[in-house]
């Protein structure tokens, strides 16, 4: 028996498609067009998950996102889906779902038990049981029970399979929401000249339900709907977007918008995104989305079966599904009619209106076309209370007059409270809401920016009077884009004669152990608010966080109101008083894959590479990321072990010859009249006496004293320089120049260039370094003709091969390693040819190549210190032993402040170098301490900043920051790990463990 | 100033991003090109002064913000564009950036 509940004609659906599903692993049968409750509820399938707190039995309660009951898990392999609203969910071929926070089934389900324990876990239970021991230990191990018993749908475990693209649009009106409100807004607009993008978050536009026989300029209001949506899908400057949802209004108008583009397909493309992103910015908004329908709360209000009336009437006309036999409408206002009257007409019985207004009250016209097709109206009565196991069987009807409960039996009870605007991006776009009386809602009121209500957001019920918003919306939103709009007249409907809503919330229970639910989808009672209320939570944003009331996937949309109203009711207030909460995005939820779009993996940022990179790679190097820069860490040999690798390449520098990729160093040129003034001010040291053909190492400070980098700075010319930073400050640095030459000292004559890229570098050290150069290049290299800390120009001999022929280089002799050393700058695209032309050359003297770790250990073997370890934002130059670099005689960026008392002190952490005594390694992030078996807390007396094995020193060595370091040198201390256990006794001296009077460097 | 976060925390940050800042020489760009420089009204103790107390006066100037509700002027460098640095009027309260100004130039509708 499939689909015992579709109409055999009418609504969207397809019965020409059957659609397979499962759920909660039992094949059922739907049409094309269908969503799964919808194809669900044809089956007659109404128990589809258990509630959050109590694990009650819960059913299909709307026919859209305000769904708080209907979440599904989607199962799709990797693309697992949880908290999925089955009433939006788009039926595809082959689709698995399953019901939530049920087990072992949505049928018999063992937390139910905390149904029956409800008395013992009311509003504010975590809060007040899980108090007690009060030691975070015990929380801890609360907490992860209580999350197991909580939480909806499991999260996927596997990595995101699909992909997500963002879009970037730009338009003079948007227009949010598709109904015919929408359609006006958006038509009117086009036609004064606007480029206009509507969106709309169902499948199709113009989705809401309207009375029957409703007509349009004259013609039927679904040909209506179809002419105006075909017009603006052809017409060239409209973007019309379906199946997107407008879920956020940021900062700066920016609205975010989420289109599903495969979600509804059983085979999506392998290729293209799942979800788009849409980023907008339109001159003006139009927001035209509608009103929610709202209940009314009774005992037993959230038993399967029953359903928003609205909602209900969706699935008969949409549909074409009757989701039950025989229905009770329970109301307080009059579009319950008309939802009665469609009801009656997909054969639905309609056993009787309860309406809680008296005879008087409801004369609309509605009211009479349902008298007059026969149906029982019971006036200035409540259901006071539903009855059923698992589903509605029976209701209790009393008038509130105190007559005895009448029974009336029936499947389905459809309740409508009244319509709340959906005001959301309003309130996000710092819109003031006001209350009003006669909807018993929220409605907007003002804001500053160009957002425009209109129709049912804007709480105009009626169609005519929408259609007359949403046109004038349109045409007010394209003059502010400067269209002015030809004369044409609004879509006109017959307006509809309705009477008022009586404000109803909640209907007093027969028991007071009955349960009322304000929150389906967080289990929040009557009782739950008014315990709040008394125990003094008492403003709304309080009564929201102590009660979860408008939390979870829905937001409250169907609840807050009412759980406003009731908090007002308790605290004897107007309902203004008591205001709203904070309506923030997301509207409905967004995967967060979304999000990120396409960056992420290795698209989170971009990936630079040097110019010798691929013979890196060719020739087994392991890299290591320095900012974005993948530099090479060392290239072991077969067998052979990255330590081993390190202390071969760290100790062919020091015996023969070695060469290291220094391209990432950032490189910036400096070039006008005043570039020795900047540098004066810059770096802490003396720059108007380079000479041209020298560089100089400099110290540069942050303004508050602090070491903010490094590097060297050549002089090429009268008044060309070339100055280096370390890798990771390159693109800090240059901002740092751009910004003091552009805003503090514009009066200076320098153009600073970063040419980081354009170059690429390398470092030739070790005592046969002149050896292998001196066969490649064109100009005499001895001591006299090229000392240390010269700076020159050459041709390189390339491979005889090389088409381009000699490389055109930059030669400077300055030392990192405290070798002889050469750094040699070739144009970028000839990097390579230079690389290759350097190791050939260096084949007969032993070279090889070495990476950042040799080069660590190289550079803590002369104590140099690195911008990071040593230099970490806390240290002067003087801790860094490089007090004699500034100069008394000028002033540079921080000096003022290096006067500080405590900057001078004498307990300063200072820089030492430390042997250990023994062969057990220096442990990593070692602190430093006199006496390690003393009893916390030890006094900690510095820490360790940079540490190896020396092959050279044939020990391990570190570079630490002590206290008062430079007066302990020679004393014995204790490098310690608490973490690691470890603790080595250590040897105080110089930071300098090779080589201390620098001659090698000078050979 | 507030110059020293590393390229790969831009990064991951600028994905948030969504003002339109209006740069003085290239017109409405997205956030996601600049990078903010700090307090604007900041004033620097000019270099070849010699203050009386010069410590406190750069205490001030490195140290000492105001932390203003309502507009605010503050340095921007449209890094990924022109590499020049201006001046953003930007109201604190609600992120709205009320003008852009080049250096040394007034904020539009403004008497220097």
């Amino acid at each position: 028996m499939t689909q015992r509940f579709r109409l055999p004609t009418g609504g969207i659906v397809d019965r020409t498609r059957p659609l397979a599903f499962t759920f909660d692993g039992v094949p059922y049968q739907g049409y094309g067009g269908d969503t799964l409750a919808s194809a669900l509820l044809a089956n007659g399938v109404h128990l589809v998950g258990r509630s959050f707190k109590y694990h009650r039995p819960r059913g299909i309660f709307s026919a859209g996102t305000e769904e708080p009951n209907a979440l599904v898990q989607l199962a799709r392999g990797a693309h697992t889906e949880p908290n999925a609203r089955a009433t939006t969910l788009e039926l595809y071929d082959g689709m698995t779902a399953s019901s939530q926070n049920c087990w072992p089934s949505v049928r018999h389900d063992i937390g139910a038990v905390n149904n029956a324990m409800s008395r013992l876990i009311p509003a504010g239970f975590y809060y007040k049981t899980f108090m007690w021991p009060p030691t975070p230990r015990w929380w801890l191990r609360y907490e992860q029970v209580i999350r197991r018993a909580a939480g909806m749908g499991r999260a996927a475990t596997q990595p995101d399979p699909d992909s997500y693209e963002h879009q970037y649009a730009h338009c003079d009106v948007l227009v949010i929401g598709g109904g015919t409100t929408g359609l006006a807004a958006a038509r009117a607009a086009a036609l004064a000249g606007a480029r206009v993008i509507l969106c709309e978050q169902n499948v199709d536009c113009g989705a809401a339900p309207l009375p029957a026989g409703t007509k349009i300029d004259q013609t039927p209001a679904s040909e209506w709907i179809a002419a105006v949506a075909s017009e603006l899908l052809r017409h060239p400057e409209v973007t019309l977007l379906v199946r997107t949802t407008a879920f956020g209004y940021y900062d700066g108008s920016l609205v975010g918008a989420i289109e599903r583009v495969t979600d509804h397909l059983a085979a999506p493309p392998a290729h293209g995104p799942r979800e788009r992103l849409w980023k907008i910015r339109a001159t003006a908004v139009v927001l035209a989305t509608g009103a929610i329908e709202r209940g009314i709360v009774y005992a037993n209000n959230d038993l399967p079966g029953t359903l928003l009336a609205s909602a209900a009437r969706t699935y008969v006309e949409r549909y074409a599904v009757r989701p039950g036999d025989r229905a009770v409408m329970f109301t307080n206002n009059d579009g319950a009619y008309a939802d009665a009257l469609a009801l009656q007409a997909g054969g639905v019985d309609i056993a009787a209106i309860v309406d809680a207004r008296t005879d008087a009250q409801s004369s609309g016209i509605l009211t009479a076309r349902a008298r007059d097709a026969g149906m029982v109206i019971v006036s200035a009565a409540t259901l006071i209370g539903a009855h059923g196991n698992r589903h509605v069987a029976a209701v209790d009807v009393a008038s509130r007059a105190g007559v005895p409960a009448q029974r009336i039996d029936c499947d389905l009870v459809c309740v409508s409270g009244g319509w709340n605007p959906a005001v959301h991006l309003y309130s996000q776009a710092r819109g003031k809401l006001r209350y009003d009386e006669v909807l018993a809602s929220f409605v907007p009121e003002s804001s500053p920016l160009p957002i425009i209500p209109a129709g049912a957001a804007n709480g105009c019920l009626g169609l005519s009077e929408a259609l007359a918003e949403g046109h004038a919306a349109g045409i007010a939103a394209a003059r502010q884009a400067g269209r002015i709009a030809a004369l044409l007249a609004p879509p006109r409907a017959d307006p509809l004669a309705t009477a008022p809503l009586q404000p109803l919330w909640a209907v007093p229970a027969a028991r007071k152990s009955a349960r009322r639910f304000v929150d389906l989808q967080n289990d929040v009672t009557v009782n739950d608010i008014a315990l709040a209320a008394r125990e003094g939570y008492q403003a709304v944003e309080h009564l929201k966080r102590y009660t979860t009331l408008g939390m979870g996937t829905d937001q409250g949309k169907t609840s807050n109101i009412i759980g406003l109203a009731l908090l007002a009711e308790q605290l004897g207030v107007p309902i203004p008083r008591v205001g709203t909460t904070t309506f923030r995005p997301p509207y409905t939820p967004v995967t967060l894959g979304a999000f990120p779009g396409h960056e992420s993996g290795a698209h989170v940022a971009p990936t630079r590479y040097s110019a010798m990179h691929a013979w890196h790679v060719e020739h087994g190097a392991r890299f290591v990321n320095a900012g974005l820069w993948k530099r090479p860490h060392s290239y072991p040999r077969a067998g052979e072990s990255e330590d081993d690798a390190v202390n071969r390449e760290a100790r062919s520098v020091r015996t023969t010859v070695g060469v290291v990729d220094v391209s990432t160093l950032g490189k910036i040129e400096l070039q006008g009249r005043d570039v020795a003034e900047l540098l004066n001010r810059l770096y802490i040291n003396r720059w108007d006496t380079l000479a041209i053909g020298r560089c100089r190492y400099g110290v540069m400070l942050r303004d508050d004293g602090m070491v903010m980098d490094d590097g060297t700075t050549s002089r090429l010319s009268d008044t060309h320089y070339l100055m280096t930073t370390t890798t990771v400050n390159a693109v800090k640095v240059m901002q740092h120049l751009e910004y003091l030459l552009q805003t503090q000292w514009p009066e200076l004559d320098v153009y600073a260039t970063s040419v980081t890229e354009q170059w690429a570098a390398m470092a030739l050290s070790g005592p046969k370094a002149r050896d292998v150069l001196a066969g490649l290049v064109d100009i005499e290299l001895s001591n006299a003709a090229f000392p240390f800390l010269a700076v020159g120009t050459c041709n390189v001999r390339a491979a005889s091969d090389d088409p381009a022929g000699a490389i055109p280089a930059r030669l400077f002799r300055m030392s990192y390693s405290g070798e002889l050393a050469y750094e040699i700058h070739v144009p970028c695209h000839r990097g390579l040819a230079m690389w290759e032309a350097v190791l050939a050359a260096g084949e007969a003297f032993g070279i090889m190549p070495y990476g950042t770790e040799a080069m660590g250990t190289l550079r803590i073997e002369k104590g140099h210190v690195v911008i990071g370890p040593e230099a970490d934002g806390r240290t002067t130059a003087d801790d860094l032993g490089m007090g004699k670099l500034v100069n008394a005689g000028k002033w540079c960026i921080g000096k003022p402040l290096l006067d500080r008392s405590a900057l001078t002190a004498a307990d300063r952490w200072q820089l030492v170098g430390l042997t250990a005594l023994g062969d057990a390694p220096i442990p990593r992030g070692a602190k430093i301490v006199a006496d390690p078996e003393r009893k916390a807390p030890n006094p900690m007396l510095g820490h360790v900043t940079s540490w190896c094995w020396s092959p050279n020193v044939d020990a391990w060595i570190a570079l630490a920051l002590l206290a008062n370091g430079r007066a302990r040198h020679g004393d014995t201390l204790w490098a310690v790990s608490p973490l690691a256990g470890a603790k080595v006794r250590v040897q105080v001296g110089p930071p300098c463990f090779i080589d201390p009077d620098g001659e090698r460097l000078r050979v | 100033m507030n110059l020293f976060s590393s390229p790969a925390a831009h990064a991951n940050e600028d994905r948030r991003l969504m003002l339109l800042i209006p740069c003085p020489y290239c017109g409405p760009r997205n956030q996601i090109e600049f990078t903010y420089g700090g307090d604007a009204t900041v004033r620097r103790p000019a270099m070849k002064e010699c203050p009386a107390d010069p410590v406190s006066a750069w205490v001030d100037a490195v140290y000492v913000r105001d932390n203003p509700c309502g507009p605010h002027d503050e340095w921007w460098l449209h890094g990924a564009g022109c590499r020049s640095w201006f001046m953003v009027r930007r109201d604190t309260r609600t992120h709205e950036i009320l003008a852009s100004a080049r250096i040394g130039e007034a904020f539009a509708g403004e008497p220097r």
